[in-house]
């Protein structure tokens, strides 16, 4: 082989892995990608039973419920428009209260519940995320409502 | 006037760096000597500045000066020490004036102890750092001062994230600065030996102690961010795949990539090009790790500014440095020679598919990371990419890239036998195989990654002190001490994170005081609830005992902390470590009954995880002191052969 082949052939090699790289993030991605949802979007686009979506809104107020084993909530997000169930077992962030923002991941069930594996609420009290940024709040649940919270 | 001084320091830094630059330019252009003796002392002097006004922003911190604007929104007076030091640079401004801090320095240490490289490639290298200091000099200056005034001075400061006051916190962001802004030696190089067309094993030999000391250090970075994580969030992980990971994680593979493919140039004078490319495309990334955490694209507890302009002017940076380093290398390549050349299999074989498979797994990451940012950008929808993702597509590239390394050391340089390295690595295989065969059948439930990473780790475990093998020890060079630490951190880091994905125990309970749970062989006991203190906190502390078999009682106390200046709870956990694995207890909330949440894991092994990471860096730090060893040996050697001519 020459100096010059060889060249090329290495050449090729990094684009056949930068290439195969990129199929298979390309593979993985249309899989495994997380669609953000407001509870509006979910009437509106009906993802599958069992898909993994991202879930955000407002939780809304007066909906937490604690069930009698003392790790599971239940709550309401709502996007002002829309309403959706959720449930979530487990420790809920310090930041996670009635009112304010939350960013769920999970699954919705047959019956339209969507159960929560990961809670986001926010790091500290300025944060928004990012998702939520520019949800239109009805009523009195205003952003300057979740700083005095 | 310390904020004065800080800024003047500041500006005449800057304006060393111009000067830096301007003399490379014009004695490269006018091929004159004379500007070249200048470089040294002026690359010295803009560091020793640009350290001095660091200093200066520490200090204001230090001494709560309120007259400050940066001091006032991240610091408050009644706070401990180590975390006034460490708020200089917990925020955007202070964090850039750290990172051209360690530029200048990175510059300064090359004026002092670079005596390898011909001088025009020195002074080449000196002018394209002072290059890139300037863009962040410039960057600091016009839209990110840190010694900004404010009035009228307020009585205190707004204190700093409680997220943020922490040990670990407190050193992470230096560490993995120092190896970002490390990279860009490396990068400075490349470019320097592209401008002056000289690249082969001399120039790999001096640029790779500088590649193996930002890399031990961005190794560190990454170990105690994955700590601080695991036990300061609560939530008892201990990679997230979250972007500001991520933005670590790609200088790192870059880097790791380089110093393969550097070792390759400087023994047998072979991927010229290759190594160039991967000096270019580390530091490049270590940019845009800067340009992801520090422009807030993301918000995450990492992005201090959500300011737009701030990240167009980083951006901009960002197209001019890669941009002209990348039309500089499409220009050079072809000038570049040719390498000697080698067999596949080979050392060099197994090197090169080292690198394509860590650049793979960098593509894979760099594109599960940005694609959110551009699908958000060019149409409605929102996603996010998590976990799934990424352990899907990197996963297995992951263990094949391992499997090689456990091969590639026993191989020859230019041409080999496979069958005679089957013969050397049969018993790794062998192991290898045992264990495979132990785990299908002892363990139930396994899923597939974390199987074969177990089984692997095995093997690589004894395959990595395979090149020590039939040498005599006291002869053998301490950089291949260091490979062979490195490559067993590898297998040990593994065995932390195969066991702790697959064996974790997790319970989770309303309990009231005097309550048992049992978790895996523990014995744990709730025995009360009590509020405490801390220097700016007040606290809810669980407090709990916990017993191993037979063994003596521990007691542990996880608390949820409130923290007076910025309204916030943080939940502390209560970690309990044994040789086989660490015991996890988070306090949660109460409800009406009097019950209080606990989450509990026993996690078996899961400090291998970041041991493994420790001996992976302390590998990097053997091989570099035995190869600059080496280097003054070799020097000496020659001066005296020099001498008796």
């Amino acid at each position: 082989m020459k100096a010059k082949h060889q060249r090329l052939a290495l050449a090729v090699l990094a684009l056949v892995a930068l290439v195969g790289a990129g199929l298979l993030a390309a593979f993985a991605l249309q899989d495994q990608a997380n669609y953000f949802y407001t509870p509006s979007d979910i009437v509106e686009k009906q993802p599958e039973v069992g898909q993994a979506i991202r879930l955000g809104g407002m939780v809304q107020k007066g909906s937490i419920q604690r069930a009698d084993d003392g790790v599971t909530v239940t709550f309401t997000v709502h996007d002002g428009a829309s309403f959706q169930p959720a449930t979530y077992t487990g420790i809920t962030p310090d930041l996670f209260v009635e009112g304010s923002g939350v960013v769920a991941d999970g699954k919705l069930t047959a019956d339209g519940l969507f159960v929560a594996d990961t809670l986001l609420a926010k790091h500290d009290e300025n944060y928004i995320p990012r998702e939520l940024e520019g949800i239109d709040m009805t009523g009195n649940m205003t952003r300057t409502d979740t700083l005095v919270e | 006037m310390i904020a004065e001084a800080g800024l003047i320091a500041l500006w005449l830094a800057a304006s060393m760096a111009f000067l830096q630059f301007a003399l490379c330019t014009i004695g490269l252009v006018k091929g004159q000597d004379e500007f070249f003796a200048a470089i040294r002392p002026v690359a010295i002097a803009q560091g020793v500045l640009v350290a001095l006004s660091f200093l200066l922003l520490v200090w204001l911190f230090v001494r709560s000066d309120m007259s400050v604007k940066l001091v006032v929104a991240n610091s408050v007076a009644i706070k401990p020490l180590i975390y006034k030091i460490s708020g200089a640079w917990g925020n955007h401004e202070g964090s850039m004036l750290l990172w051209v801090a360690i530029m200048g320095l990175a510059g300064a240490c090359i004026g002092i102890f670079e005596r390898n490289l011909k001088t025009k490639t020195l002074v080449t290298t000196l002018g394209a750092q002072a290059f890139i200091s300037i863009g962040f000099y410039a960057y600091l200056l016009i839209a990110s001062n840190p010694f900004e005034r404010i009035f009228p001075v307020p009585a205190d400061g707004q204190g700093l994230n409680p997220l943020l006051q922490d040990i670990g916190l407190a050193l992470h962001p230096p560490t993995l600065y120092i190896g970002y802004v490390g990279l860009s030696i490396a990068f400075s190089f490349a470019v320097g030996a592209m401008i002056t067309r000289d690249v082969g094993p001399e120039f790999a030999k001096a640029m790779r102690p500088w590649v193996l000391g930002a890399w031990v250090f961005l190794t560190l970075g990454i170990t105690a961010g994955s700590y601080w994580a695991y036990y300061e969030l609560g939530w008892g992980g201990w990679w997230f795949w979250d972007p500001v990971e991520n933005a670590s994680l790609m200088p790192w593979l870059a880097a790791t990539a380089l110093l393969h493919s550097v070792t390759v140039l400087a023994t047998r004078d072979g991927l010229r090009a290759w190594t160039l490319m991967l000096a270019v495309v580390a530091f490049s990334m270590s940019m845009i790790g800067t340009f992801l955490v520090r422009s807030g694209v993301l918000t995450s507890v990492h992005a201090f500014a959500v300011d737009p302009e701030r990240g167009s002017f980083i951006l901009a940076l960002l197209a001019i440095y890669i941009g002209g380093a990348m039309a500089l290398f499409a220009l050079r390549v072809g000038t570049v020679k040719e390498g000697s050349q080698f067999e596949p299999v080979s050392r060099e074989g197994a090197l090169v598919a080292n690198n394509l498979l860590l650049s793979a797994i960098l593509g894979i990451v760099f594109i599960g990371t940005l694609y959110p940012l551009v699908v958000e950008g060019f149409s409605d929808e929102m996603i996010s990419v998590g976990p799934p993702y990424f352990n899907l597509a990197t996963g297995p590239l992951a263990l094949i890239l391992v499997a090689i390394m456990a091969a590639g050391p026993l191989l020859r340089w230019r041409r080999d036998q496979a069958k005679a390295l089957l013969n050397r690595i049969s018993i790794p295989v062998f192991l290898t195989a045992a264990a495979l065969f132990a785990l299908v059948i002892f363990t139930t439930s396994m899923s597939v990654l974390p199987l074969i990473g177990l089984a692997l780790a095995a093997g690589i475990a004894v395959a990595s002190f395979a090149p020590l093998w039939k040498r005599n020890l006291r002869r053998t060079p301490m950089h291949v001490y260091g490979m062979v630490l490195a490559h067993f951190g590898v297998a040990v880091a593994l065995v932390g994170m195969a066991s702790e994905t697959s064996f974790t125990e997790e319970k989770l309970v309303a309990a009231t005081p005097g309550d048992e749970i049992m978790v895996n062989d523990w014995k744990i006991k709730f025995q009360a609830i009590e509020p405490v203190a801390g220097p700016n906190w007040t606290a809810l502390e669980a407090r709990v005992t916990a017993q191993y078999e037979d063994e003596a009682i521990h007691e542990i106390a996880p608390q949820n902390r409130m923290f007076a200046s910025a309204q916030m709870q943080t939940s502390e956990a209560a970690l309990l470590t044994r040789w086989n694995g660490q015991l996890y207890v988070v306090l949660g909330d109460s409800d009406e009954q009097g019950r209080w949440q606990l989450r509990i894991w026993w996690k078996p092994f899961v400090t291998l995880i970041w041991y493994g990471g420790v001996l992976i860096a302390l590998g990097g730090l053997l091989a570099m002191v035995g190869r600059l060893r080496r280097a003054v040996r070799q020097k000496q050697q020659r001066a005296y052969a020099e001498a008796m001519i």
